[in-house]
């Protein structure tokens, strides 16, 4: 099926929130602070600006709690008393010209008395930088199995590494943007560019101190989100409010390029350490890891992003002895927020690198070593997860070797890398698996609602909160509807997302949309046609041409209304999670996979190249072939630019190279082919048999591209980006070409 | 904003003298504009009705290119990459082909960036930049066009009018460019090296505060011809030429060693030719 808003994107039909014709309206832009850390003293509007002119807003025009509504609550729409970061907001401004405000916003004067900021989230903390508990921690976890200290004193090889990863930006090509107004009924509204519908509505409910029928939130167009739009379109919505609220007129925030980059949340940097036990041929006996997250000023998503890197951080693999620590940190840095692999791309690089030292160590090969550890049928994870469905690891692994010719094509780079003067050619393999879904008892505590109404003009409508952004919820749910009615896709139609209108099936996040809320939609059609067949007296709920010739008659005799089916989730049956001790099933399944990366590296500047790429996953079911190469393609893609050159430059917590021309992305130049593959294995509880793959393909490529350097060169290269100027301090200066 | 369109250069250059600033491709000028508040106040002289600015010329002595002529111009000229195919491998780095078919030579040059890529190829070919401002014309080496970061010789009441570059026989020419990616990135370190009767020019971009050619690389270039210099006199003269800077793209570290590692490389291409 192709891509249903394929042609309007493709054309530039399709309407993005700045694209919406709006009359009478205020443009919307936000003062911040310039200081990391400080008490806010004075704010000066200077005197040569007609104030008069502009809608102004600072804390004390909010109407409810001066909080972002999120996991804690520590966080306020706008700074009061003090600022925790370069680029926090203080103070909003509206007015009718783009640029009069844009220069006014360089007219006010935050003044702050500036207080002792943390940056380094390692550094030893001294009393007056605390801002959080007792030590800055604003969470600590653990996961425990057997005993591994024990097992690392018994253990023939020890091998140890420390690993380190950087923040990265997301890029979505459509910066934040949001359009609020007051409607007739006096209802808040809010439209724009965003992953998670009743997260923007908590924020405004909780901001303006009113139920849900006083709010509405609509999505528009999102072009591209990464995560980087599930948490801050809750701060801006909220601040487009408050302006439309105190001018009384629709107000429209669009950041530009630079305000994006440098005010949003960017993917937490990380720190990992790992201490492996392993027997001489390579029987993983004890993993401890202890893992560090720099999670910005605020808690936003940090606990559930070290979460799921904590659960992740073992990799595949099985091993007995198994003790996982981690805290994320405050630092006076933007918060570090949602994105894509949350918090496991970042213990999958430390892990999988961290593979390859081992069989470095042990003289074997990096695949071998993955063979004898990669989990098997009826083993358990870290968390004690008895693995139950799924491809066997090994012949995703294989088929990863096969299609990369990874004996042949090393053999010649060997030869290659002897004769060249200066080109070194390396392969790197990494083999990972993510969690599809929300952690824990998290899809419970969500608890998502679905509704399909069979409509009278003989279509079935789909309404969940899950939104398209790029990559094809829309398609995919329309796939789901008709295979689970044995109806034309034509007769199904997507509601787009609006909380007056649909009802909350969660957070497009976590890998979760075509598994968890594909299959709600399975199960809505299912009590709809039940519904269907009783109203029409048949004995069984109807499918296929019986379903659309009962929906036809039943349409003609009741115009104007719709029969509603309606679905909630319920956890599979097997599934156990328990929350204290962090074991059990952190995950209702896990999608796998097995990456292999070639690079040639360049000894006269240092710079790598991914010449070659091959990328074999289990996703369960394949719902649309080309969206889930498109998802795999540009993950992949995305992770390439992390390990190779995305770098953001700090200064006092603030990103300096927050322009493009600055903060390097890959162009299609950078990429090489990549050969994605599925080895398919419906699963049981999936929308049409699928699990996650979203977040999967960002995995993967980091390890494997290092690790393929590790091989061109004989570097150890423990830190991602691996832009060139790291490279080189890696590189003995006697290897000069 | 203020935006004048002359006819003639007459006319353009009394704007320039008020202060208007030349407007050519825009590429540089009007990056990053809704942002750049301050550049909004500013008035500007639009070059591109000024017909005498255009076009690619051939004399004996010198291929005239107008102030007006683009990467993407020189790219189509199939003289031009017959004679100097140094201009073309320069023109080739540059942006992608929406930069290459507006932005200019001459504007590259009036920029001022160190990082500029035309420039370098230009200046290891000797160009000499014509200006014309109200007391009438003067010919500039390109080599002597900057006395500053982003500092030229230009007056405020001069235009650059067109770029002379001398035709000569070239045993060797090589242009390299290293950036963050491989394509649309500003340079990190660069060079453009020439070999003719008037002997070796090596211009650096990117590794000082100006586009800068190299004497002392020169130098031993031109002493211990036609056998490249030793790896230790290279880095030496190196380091005495060019004053590399930590910045938000790369380190000085960096620089200084990958200029080496590329220059001897490239030395090492031609005389690894028979
Ligand atoms: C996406 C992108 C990629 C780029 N990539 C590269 C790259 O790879 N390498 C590179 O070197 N540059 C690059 N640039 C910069 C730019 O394209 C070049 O410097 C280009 O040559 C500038 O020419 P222009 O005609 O657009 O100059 P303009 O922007 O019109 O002008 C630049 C400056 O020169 C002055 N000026 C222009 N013409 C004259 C004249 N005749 N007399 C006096 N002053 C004049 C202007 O007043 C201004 O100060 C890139 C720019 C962008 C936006």
């Amino acid at each position: 099926m192709l891509r249903l808003e394929g042609l309007s994107k493709l054309t530039g039909a399709e309407r993005y929130a700045d694209d919406m014709p709006l009359c009478d309206f205020l443009w919307g832009m936000t003062v911040r602070s310039q200081s990391p850390r400080g008490r806010i003293v004075d704010i000066r509007f200077d005197p040569s600006v007609d104030w008069s002119q502009f809608t102004i807003v600072t804390h004390r025009d909010i109407p409810g709690c001066n909080e972002v509504y999120l996991i804690e609550k520590d966080q306020p729409i706008l700074a009061a008393t003090h600022t925790r970061h370069i680029h926090e907001a203080v103070v909003l401004l509206a007015h009718p010209d783009r640029q009069a405000l844009r220069r006014a916003v360089g007219k006010v004067k935050v003044i702050v008395d500036e207080l002792p900021p943390v940056f380094d989230p390692r550094a030893p903390l001294a009393p007056e930088q605390l801002q959080h508990g007792t030590e800055n921690v604003f969470k600590a976890l653990e996961i425990r199995k057997g005993d591994a200290a024990a097992a690392l004193t018994a253990a023939p090889v020890v091998v140890e590494g420390e690993y380190a990863t950087g923040a990265q930006e997301h890029v979505y090509i459509e910066p934040n943007a949001m359009i609020a107004w007051t409607d007739e009924a006096g209802v808040i509204c809010v439209r724009g560019s965003l992953q998670c519908p009743y997260y923007v509505l908590n924020a405004l409910k909780h901001a303006f101190a009113r139920e849900a029928d006083g709010v509405r939130v609509i999505q528009t167009p999102t072009g591209g989100g990464f995560g980087g739009k599930e948490d801050y379109p809750s701060i801006i919505a909220v601040h487009a409010a408050l302006l439309a609220h105190k001018s009384g007129k629709q107000v429209k925030i669009i950041y530009d390029r630079d305000e994006d980059m440098a005010a949003t949340t960017k993917r937490h940097p990380s720190i990992v350490r790992h201490r492996t036990g392993v027997t001489k041929d390579g029987l993983l006996l004890a993993q401890d890891i202890d893992i560090i997250m720099d999670g910005g000023a605020y808690v936003t998503l940090s606990p559930v992003v070290l979460s799921r890197g904590l659960i992740h951080a073992a990799g595949p693999y099985s091993c007995a002895n198994v003790h996982v620590r981690g805290r994320a940190v405050l630092t006076n840095c933007i918060p570090h927020g949602a994105f894509r692999g949350f918090g496991a791309p970042q213990t999958h690089f430390a892990n999988e690198r961290h593979m390859d030292r081992i069989a470095a160590h042990l003289g074997m090969s990096p695949v071998e070593l993955r063979r004898r550890n990669l989990l098997k049928k009826g083993q358990t994870t870290s968390t004690g997860q008895v693995i139950r469905d799924g491809v066997d690891r090994c012949e995703l692994l294989d088929a990863a070797l096969d299609a990369a010719r990874y004996d042949a094509r090393r053999q010649r780079h060997a030869e290659f890398n002897r004769a060249h003067p200066y080109l070194r050619r390396g392969m790197g393999v990494a083999t990972f698996h993510h969690g599809a879904g929300f952690t824990g008892s998290g899809e419970d505590y969500l608890a998502s609602k679905l509704a399909v109404a069979a409509r009278s003009d003989g279509r079935v409508e789909v309404r969940s909160a899950s939104t398209e952004m790029g990559q094809g919820t829309l398609t995919v749910f329309t796939t789901i509807a008709a295979e689970a009615l044995d109806i034309p896709a034509d007769r199904v139609v997507v509601a787009n997302p609006d909380t007056h209108l649909v009802p909350n099936s969660g957070p497009t996040v976590a890998s979760r949309t075509a598994m968890v809320v594909g299959h709600l939609i399975e199960r809505a059609c299912d009590d709809m046609a039940g519904q269907l067949g009783a109203a029409r007296g048949l004995s069984s709920a109807p499918r296929g041409g019986a379903f659309l010739a009962a929906l036809d008659a039943w349409g003609r005799e009741n115009p104007g209304r719709e029969l509603v089916g309606r679905a909630q989730y319920k956890k599979p049956e097997y599934v156990q999670w328990y929350d204290k001790t962090y074991q059990g099933d952190a995950y209702a399944t896990f999608s796998w996979g097995a990456y292999v990366a070639e690079v040639e590296v360049d000894l006269r500047t240092f710079s790598t190249r991914v010449t070659d790429f091959v990328a074999v996953q289990d996703i369960g079911r394949v719902l649309n072939d080309t969206l889930a190469a498109g998802q795999v393609t540009g993950g992949v893609v995305q992770a390439i630019g992390w390990a190779l050159m995305e770098e953001c430059v700090w200064e006092r917590g603030a990103m300096k190279n927050n322009q493009l021309t600055n903060y390097i992305i890959p162009t299609s130049f950078d990429v090489p082919e990549i050969n994605v593959k599925f080895i398919q294995s419906p699963y049981a509880h999936g929308g049409g048999g699928a699990k996650g793959v979203g977040e999967l393909p960002m995995d993967g490529p980091g390890p494997a591209i290092l690790n393929a350097v590790a091989d061109a060169t004989g570097a150890d290269p423990c830190e991602l980006p691996l832009t060139p100027e790291r490279l080189m301090r890696l590189i003995p200066s006697g290897d000069a070409p | 904003m203020k935006v004048a369109c002359p006819t003639t250069l007459a006319e353009a250059i009394s704007h320039k003298a008020l202060g208007f600033t030349p407007v050519a491709g825009a590429t540089d000028l009007w990056a990053h504009w809704p942002v750049r508040t301050a550049n909004h106040d500013l008035s500007y002289v639009d070059l591109s009705g000024l017909h005498e600015l255009r076009g690619i010329a051939w004399s004996a002595e010198h291929l005239t290119l107008g102030a007006l002529t683009t990467y993407w111009d020189t790219m189509q000229d199939s003289r031009v990459n017959a004679e100097f195919p140094l201009l073309i491998a320069a023109a080739r780095y540059v942006g992608a082909i929406q930069i290459q078919s507006r932005g200019t030579w001459a504007g590259n040059i009036a920029n001022g960036s160190p990082a500029a890529d035309g420039v370098p190829a230009l200046m290891a070919l000797d160009a000499r930049v014509r200006l014309v401002g109200s007391n009438g014309e003067r010919t500039v080496p390109l080599d002597r066009f900057y006395t500053g970061y982003r500092a030229t010789v230009m007056g405020v009441d001069e235009l650059i009018t067109a770029i002379l570059v001398p035709r000569r026989t070239y045993s060797f020419t090589a242009f390299e460019k290293v950036g963050p990616r491989r394509a649309q990135a500003i340079t990190k370190v660069g060079f453009a090296v020439a070999h003719s009767a008037d002997g070796w020019r090596v211009v650096a971009n990117s590794m000082a505060a100006t586009v800068r050619r190299c004497p002392s690389l020169e130098a031993i270039l031109n002493a211990s011809h036609p056998n490249p210099p030793a790896e230790p006199d290279l880095r030496a003269a190196a380091s005495k030429d060019l004053a590399p800077i930590s910045d938000i793209r790369s380190t000085a570290e960096y620089r200084t060693e990958v200029f080496a590692r590329l220059l001897r490389s490239t030395l090492a291409t031609m005389t690894a030719r028979p």
